[in-house]
């Protein structure tokens, strides 16, 4: 396993199951600091799946993953301490209904890093202030707009100060108006260095923030490259098929 | 008619029922209040025993599920009748040396312990698996995720049934007269022989109505200023 160390995330012939059915299929994948490598592929290919191995949420039956020179895959990691480091962004927001939006954010960070609830709070007020959300502090999620709670769970992500994000199809739930607010806050992220993972359905956006992208079907990276060989010339016809359909439905 | 009302509602019947009924309802609010901190606490215990994860903790959630079943299946006078009269007889010291009031605070524990226990339950697993995938993944605890994030929503979504349970408490504090603890019933029926009057029951049973429509109206009351907090607005 030459060269495992020089890139920030690496997995290697990861495998996994949920009984019968074959999720992820002996996948290779690395990504560099402040690499930005987005997961594209129809539903139920895989995506979801292999963000979740990633940080733990999903334990892979075969194959490594290395995260920042650790391998996570042999039991031996601590999975708190792991996940501190690495952030995920969910499809469906997923705020604690129950808190505000300051309460959301600060929570981890006064639980699991020890900061005072005063530090968490001004940190808390930093993000917010960088999503523009500064005035919805006291807000709790219900009374947001689907984009405004998932830049909230972005800053909530962020407020562990993480060194890689994991985006899973993070404007899939979202009104078409209100997807470009929550890709215009990933698209910073991406200009500030975050090494991100993202899985998504949005082809422009994959294309334009991408270092690289990964066409994953049934489980298998099919192709990867960078975004203008993969979006102007795939080499599988899979990925062809996948792109005219895209493109049909008026997404790219 | 005349004679019904003489029975139940003797004017000078109520003026002397009242205080005699009191003095015994006393001891009915001291039974409800302790029983229902101790069944508060108690159960969240054994509901959050029931729903730990792992191979491991089985055998402690075996004994969760044999208590809740049994309790649950078994009748109040039952393990009143047990604790009031059988565990006093063992003369086995300290646990049979207690009070009358104790062994029935004992009993209503038990039993409504197994009740709230599968309220919370539901209230737990009503808890959608989302929600603790998102505080795990932000590296809380197993512990931290269940404090924090899981438990504040399931009790607050628990409370009307929770207060159904209790108000079930509060009546069945009346069969705990069984064992000879003089409460209000114990009182009413002191009366009625006395006077041959069943005045003393009709004020007994106003004294247990007028304690638990106060207590459902603040629940309302409760639900009502958290939804308009936390819910959006309906337009």
């Amino acid at each position: 396993m030459t060269g495992a160390e020089e890139h920030f995330v690496s997995l290697e012939g990861v495998t996994k199951r949920f009984d019968e059915l074959v999720v992820l299929q002996g996948i290779d994948l690395t990504v560099d600091l402040h690499q930005v490598v987005c997961l594209i592929g129809a539903s139920g290919s895989g995506k979801s799946t292999l963000l979740r191995c990633v940080n733990l949420l999903e334990i892979v039956d075969e194959g490594t993953i290395v995260v920042d020179g650790e391998t996570i895959t042999n039991g031996n990691v601590d999975t708190n301490a792991l996940r501190r480091k690495i952030g995920i962004v969910f499809q469906a927001f997923n705020l604690f209904p129950h808190m505000t939006v300051m309460q959301n954010i600060t929570l981890a960070p006064r639980k699991t890093r020890g900061l005072s609830k005063a530090e968490a709070k001004t940190q808390a007020r930093d993000l917010l202030a960088r999503i523009g959300l500064l005035e919805k502090a006291d807000e709790y999620p219900d009374r947001l707009s689907g984009g405004q709670q998932q830049r909230v769970a972005i800053a909530r992500a962020l407020a562990m100060s993480p060194t890689l994000m994991l985006l899973d199809e993070v404007t899939s739930a979202l009104d078409p108006q209100l997807v470009s607010e929550v890709l215009n806050l990933v698209r910073e992220l991406a200009t500030t260095g975050m090494t991100m993972i993202i899985a998504t359905h949005e082809m422009s956006f994959a294309r334009e923030v991408a270092d690289k992208v990964c066409f994953l079907d049934g489980g298998m990276i099919l192709e990867e490259g960078p975004p203008d060989q993969i979006f102007s010339s795939p080499a599988e016809e899979r990925t062809r098929e996948f792109l005219a359909r895209i493109i049909e439905a008026g997404r790219l | 008619m005349g004679k019904f009302l003489h029975a139940f509602f003797s004017p000078l019947g109520l003026r002397r029922a009242v205080p005699q009924i009191w003095d015994g309802f006393q001891t009915n609010i001291k039974l409800m209040v302790v029983a229902e901190l101790l069944v508060l606490i108690f159960a969240l215990l054994i509901a959050i025993v029931r729903g730990l994860p792992g191979r491991s903790t089985f055998p402690l959630r075996a004994l969760a599920i044999g208590y809740t079943d049994f309790f649950r299946g078994t009748p109040l006078i039952l393990v009143a009748y047990v604790w009031g009269f059988g565990i006093p007889a063992l003369h086995a010291g300290f646990i049979s040396n207690r009070s009358l009031f104790q062994y029935g605070i004992i009993s209503l524990t038990l039993v409504y312990t197994a009740y709230v226990t599968e309220v919370y339950r539901a209230g737990i697993e009503s808890v959608h698996p989302s929600q603790r995938m998102a505080a795990r993944s932000l590296g809380l605890t197993y512990a931290q995720t269940l404090r924090h994030v899981v438990l504040p929503q399931a009790i607050r979504r628990v409370v009307p049934p929770l207060l159904n349970d209790f108000i079930g408490l509060q009546k069945d504090t009346a069969i705990i007269t069984v064992i000879g603890v003089t409460e209000a019933l114990a009182q009413a029926g002191f009366y009625s022989n006395d006077f041959f009057l069943y005045t003393g029951y009709s004020v007994a049973a106003v004294f247990f109505v007028i304690l638990t429509i106060p207590f459902a109206r603040f629940t309302d009351r409760l639900i009502k200023e958290r939804e308009r907090r936390e819910r959006a607005q309906l337009v």
